[in-house]
């Protein structure tokens, strides 16, 4: 067997066309896992297609320090964006019943875990390297990230204080520790304060660690405090807390004794508290925040790596989060991008991080053919997605317009692909195609749409749109429907359109003569007889009346020769006219041929009578 | 890659074209009972059959649509020796009522002595012309010289190609730098005979095609080709298959005076060659901006290929369709179940993502679990990965050199 294929926007069709055929066959649509279709994550297109746009811009002029601060707080809008998102999704998680709908819980949890994933990725990648913090903020923005995702302690935390007797509770003693890893000091006592009250006999010893924990340093990045002398007084606390360990000050309590060993930084005991930690790179930061805190970036890398192995031990294959937090550790951002793009199953995070790390200029760029750059391929990539969506394709505009490389060719070849449903949304891709001068989409679109008018026997739609479409053939082919369906009904049609054609009626000339022949029509209509004349005769003198018509023209002129202002002239013009139209046309009615004749003689000797009378 | 849903095609033997219109809302269908089906999307998303017709005396191999600019206009090729233009007419009004459309024959193209293997139209720009090949090796271009009356084709060219014809493919490059181009490739299973590319090129001077290039390194019969759209690049991509999957680059070289009228000479280039069908490939196409290549061959399979910005091309995809069970597609064969599909249990189609990872469902969304577990089965891997490790673009191998996005120096 084998399978024949078709491309469509956003998905192929897949047959099968193999020679013995099995009951009827099937044409299968096969689309791709991407979440463009989610309507969860719409939220996060739209509202970061927004801050996508804010980013762009940015003016060169602005000086760095202050492009700084303003590209890390892009970057937080981006992840406010993602938490909105996420709790949303939550939310919505939560709101279905356990039975119902278990796909579409699946898929939110699943939404969930990979935009928790993504917001971790890039918060790590907003303190590496937009914010670059500095050896001392370092670990203090590592402190934040590691906070922030692992929450679920402030959670445990409220169990427990809002518990009957918070000192009884089971996980008391997990709290403490947790909020001591994350260097929590001031709630770490606070939870400690309880118990210490309870045990007067011990209260000397949670005393002691009371000042232990309230006296370490922390680094005060915008004090004066230099960061030698931080280290200073860190090493002194440090001591302190060896001091302590050694003179077995906390040996009574072994809660305690836990505590003043990871104080100390050993690497044994933070590690025994794994189930708190949950993460390798919460055991990083911890490990850091008790044995390093001023901690240099270049160095970071070899904490991870060594934190990592320690973590999941020789047995666990790191995953690929793990690899790209590690990569992130190591400051290869090429790697992060490259293994998120691989690892995630859409190009949105890629595509955001890396403009926003190449508006950093943090990108060497890679000037080939294809995808002029890493964050132009991305772009594009991302933006195509949004095309195959039936709404969100607008934003895509936006993305190809800032890709100097491709961009342009990359929206002439999809917008012209998006289906033209009703006039509102054909004219919503025209706006687009105008505004950016895309003259070959513009005229196709009006062309397409003036065809499909005309089929639908819309001729006043299809004369417009050949109008807009500058399409010289199809508004004379048009034209002539127009007449044709006077000379068959007497009327026109599309009065509106036909009297406000201005300029446009110069496009072809059956098109000026069906404006001007409706102008007469109107002339008439007002009683100006002698303009309905002369304008009858300058169609018929200036030639562009269809020969076909020149006898209703003349038979037009009938009632116009018994009126009184028609002069000799326009009279032996119309004449003139007459005889060509008799000669070329040799079976004209007789009747018709009569009557026009006695009329023009009725109307010449009027005019001559008239003229002499005046004279005299 | 998942298989979103199926249509019983409803057609009494074989398919052997589906061609999806312009915009993505229409698809035809033809096969060898002799009949060409037209599909419409309905708001709904669902596809309905709104026209069915017997089209040819003999299976018919080819169905596309020309440019909606000029109307809505079908062309088939036959066994029967023909080629057919057919347009779509605004119907009664209980036709339409029963949501049924009406397609009239505009012409019949009778000049070719034996079956008409391919019909393509020719880029809009150039007017509404069509091109047909055939296996007696002639490619015959018509036009309509009347857009509004497409009852009245006359041949323009006729190219003798010396070797039976199975496919051509009009270069869409609408750019004023390229005069028309069109490839042609030819299923003859002679290997003595080499060179079954061949490209012709108009020539504004003679008024006349000339063979611009054959591709003599192509010595294996040809079943489709397909340019690449152009993307306003010096060059011309084309996509070949044959035994295997090739990507051939063609530079066009400098002319060495400018008042020459002999035909481009193109300087030729492999891009790419794929043999992971390991058997014949049928099909190549390229997707609207030319990012994915698609393949199928007598594997089963269909393939996705796709270049990084580094121009490495690897595969993203696959999806078989010989039923065998693929990890992951459970999900798949209940999309084909729900839709109710007699047969379609034994007929599901195994869908693979390669390059994308899935993610397994997780159970609490809690930010203190472990917050993604990104890697896949180690099963699913192996199915989805090509089995040189060069290719497989797997985290585990982080420095492999032909990876997606290459490792940077470190500053």
């Amino acid at each position: 067997m084998h399978l024949g294929f078709e491309w469509g926007p956003g998905d192929l069709l897949v047959y099968e066309t193999n020679y013995k055929l099995q009951g009827s066959p099937l044409v299968h649509v096969v689309r791709k896992d991407e979440d463009i279709c989610s309507p969860i994550l719409r939220k996060l297109f739209n509202e970061s297609h927004l801050i996508f746009v804010g980013l762009q811009k940015i003016k060169e002029d602005v000086p760095s320090k202050n492009k700084k601060s303003q590209f890390v707080s892009i970057s937080k809008n981006y992840r406010s964006v993602i938490r909105a998102c996420m709790e949303e999704l939550q939310q919505n998680a939560g709101k279905h019943s356990p039975d119902t709908h278990r796909t579409r819980r699946g898929g939110c949890s699943r939404s969930v875990s990979i935009l928790l994933a993504i917001e971790l990725i890039w918060n790590l990648c907003e303190v590496l390297f937009i914010d670059a913090a500095p050896a001392g903020s370092l670990l203090l923005h590592l402190l934040d990230w590691v906070r922030l995702h692992k929450s679920d302690v402030d959670a445990r935390a409220r169990e427990v204080l809002q518990s009957e007797s918070p000192a009884q509770h089971q996980s008391y003693w997990d709290v403490v520790i947790s909020l001591v890893l994350q260097g929590r000091m001031d709630e770490a006592r606070q939870v400690l304060s309880k118990q210490a009250s309870l045990r007067a006999e011990s209260s000397s010893v949670f005393k002691r660690m009371d000042v232990l924990l309230q006296t370490m340093p922390i680094f005060n990045p915008t004090g004066t405090q230099t960061l030698t002398e931080f280290d200073v007084k860190w090493r002194h606390w440090h001591e302190e807390c060896d001091r302590c360990l050694q003179d077995n000050t906390f040996a009574s309590n072994r809660h305690l004794e836990t505590i003043v060993k990871i104080l100390v930084g050993d690497e044994d005991t933070i590690l025994e508290q794994k189930e708190l930690l949950s993460t390798w790179y919460h055991f990083l930061v911890t490990r850091l925040l008790f044995t390093h805190p001023t901690i240099k970036p270049p160095d970071l890398h070899y904490y991870a790596q060594s934190s990592m192995n320690m973590f999941l031990g020789p047995r666990a294959p790191p995953e690929p989060l793990d690899i790209i937090l590690l990569s992130a550790f190591e400051f290869d951002l090429h790697q992060v991008i490259k293994d998120c793009s691989i690892a995630l199953n859409n190009w949105w995070f890629v595509a955001h991080l890396t403009d926003l790390l190449d508006h950093c200029k943090l990108l060497q760029s890679h000037n080939l053919h294809f995808g002029s750059n890493l964050r132009e391929f991305l772009v594009l990539e991302y933006a195509s997605g949004l095309f195959t969506h039936h709404s969100l394709w607008q934003l895509a505009v936006d993305y190809f317009d800032h890709c100097p490389e491709f961009g342009r060719v990359y929206l002439e070849l999809q917008i012209e692909r998006i289906p033209l449903d009703t006039e509102r949304k054909a004219i919503k891709v025209l706006r687009i195609c105008e505004d950016r001068q895309m003259s070959e989409q513009v005229r196709s679109i009006c062309k397409i749409m003036a065809k499909r008018a005309l089929r639908n026997n819309r001729l006043g739609s299809a004369l417009s749109w050949s109008i807009r479409a500058k399409d010289a053939a199809f508004a004379t082919l048009i034209s002539e429907r127009f007449l044709q369906d006077y000379c068959n009904k007497g009327s026109f049609t599309d009065l509106d359109l036909l009297d406000n054609l201005g300029p446009a009626m110069l496009l072809s000339d059956r098109l000026t003569f069906l404006g001007k022949y409706r102008e007469f029509h109107r002339l008439y209509g007002e009683n100006r007889f002698s303009e309905a004349a002369k304008l009858l005769l300058s169609l018929m003198t200036a030639k562009i009346a269809p020969r076909g018509l020149w006898m209703t023209l003349l038979t037009d002129a009938l009632p116009l020769l018994e009126q009184k202002e028609v002069k000799t002239r326009t009279t032996h013009a119309l004449h003139s006219h007459f005889t060509v139209v008799k000669k070329l046309d040799e079976d004209i009615e007789s009747t018709k041929t009569e009557l026009l004749r006695l009329a023009l003689a009725r109307n010449l000797a009027m005019a001559i009578v008239k003229e002499g009378t005046i004279e005299t | 890659m998942f298989v979103a849903k199926s249509i019983a095609a409803d057609h009494k033997d074989l398919i052997h074209d589906v061609s999806y219109d312009f915009h993505g809302r229409r698809m035809a269908t033809c096969s060898s009972d002799q009949s060409v089906k037209v599909w419409d999307k309905g708001d709904d998303g669902e596809w309905h059959c709104t026209a069915s017709w017997k089209t040819h005396s003999g299976s018919v191999w080819r169905v596309t649509w020309a440019h909606p600019e000029f109307g809505q206009v079908l062309a088939s090729c036959s066994f029967d020796r023909t080629a057919a233009v057919w347009e779509e007419i605004v119907g009664e009004s209980n036709d339409k009522q029963r949501g049924q459309s009406h397609w009239i024959k505009r012409t019949t193209l009778v000049d070719s002595r034996t079956s008409v293997t391919d019909v393509k139209f020719a880029p809009k720009h150039m007017g509404l012309m069509l091109t047909t090949c055939s296996a007696d090796g002639v490619v015959r271009i018509y036009e309509a010289p009347d857009v509004m009356n497409l009852s009245q084709w006359s041949l323009q060219h006729e190219i003798s190609c010396k070797l039976s014809c199975s496919c051509i493919s009009w270069n869409p490059s609408s750019s004023r730098a390229h005069p028309p181009m069109i490839a042609v490739g030819s299923d003859d299973s002679n290997v003595t005979y080499s060179g079954k590319v061949q490209i012709y090129e108009y020539n504004e001077n003679t008024r006349k095609y000339a063979k611009a290039e054959t591709l003599m390194t192509v010595t294996d019969p040809v079943h489709d080709i397909a340019f690449a759209p152009n993307l306003g690049r010096s060059f011309h991509v084309l996509a070949i298959a044959t035994k295997d999957v090739r990507i051939f680059k063609l530079l066009p070289m400098r002319r060495e005076s400018a008042n020459s009228s002999g035909p481009t000479k193109f300087e030729v280039q492999v891009m790419a060659q794929f043999d992971s069908h390991n058997s014949q490939v049928w099909r190549v196409s390229w997707n609207i901006t030319s990012t994915l290549l698609a393949s199928s061959g007598d594997d089963g399979c269909v393939r996705l290929w796709k270049a990084n910005y580094m121009d490495n091309w690897k595969c993203t995809g696959i999806l078989r369709g010989d039923g065998s069970p693929v990890n992951g597609s459970s999900g798949h064969a209940a999309a084909l179940s729900a839709v109710g599909i007699p047969g379609a249990a034994q007929m599901v189609v195994g869908a693979a993502s390669a390059g994308r990872y899935f993610f397994p469902h997780l159970d609490s969304p809690r930010a203190g679990s472990r917050l993604a577990h990104l890697l896949p089965p180690p099963s699913l891997i192996e199915q989805i990965y090509e089995p040189d490790p060069s290719h497989a673009p797997q985290l585990r191998q982080r420095h492999a050199a032909n990876s997606i996005i290459q490792p940077a120096e470190h500053d």
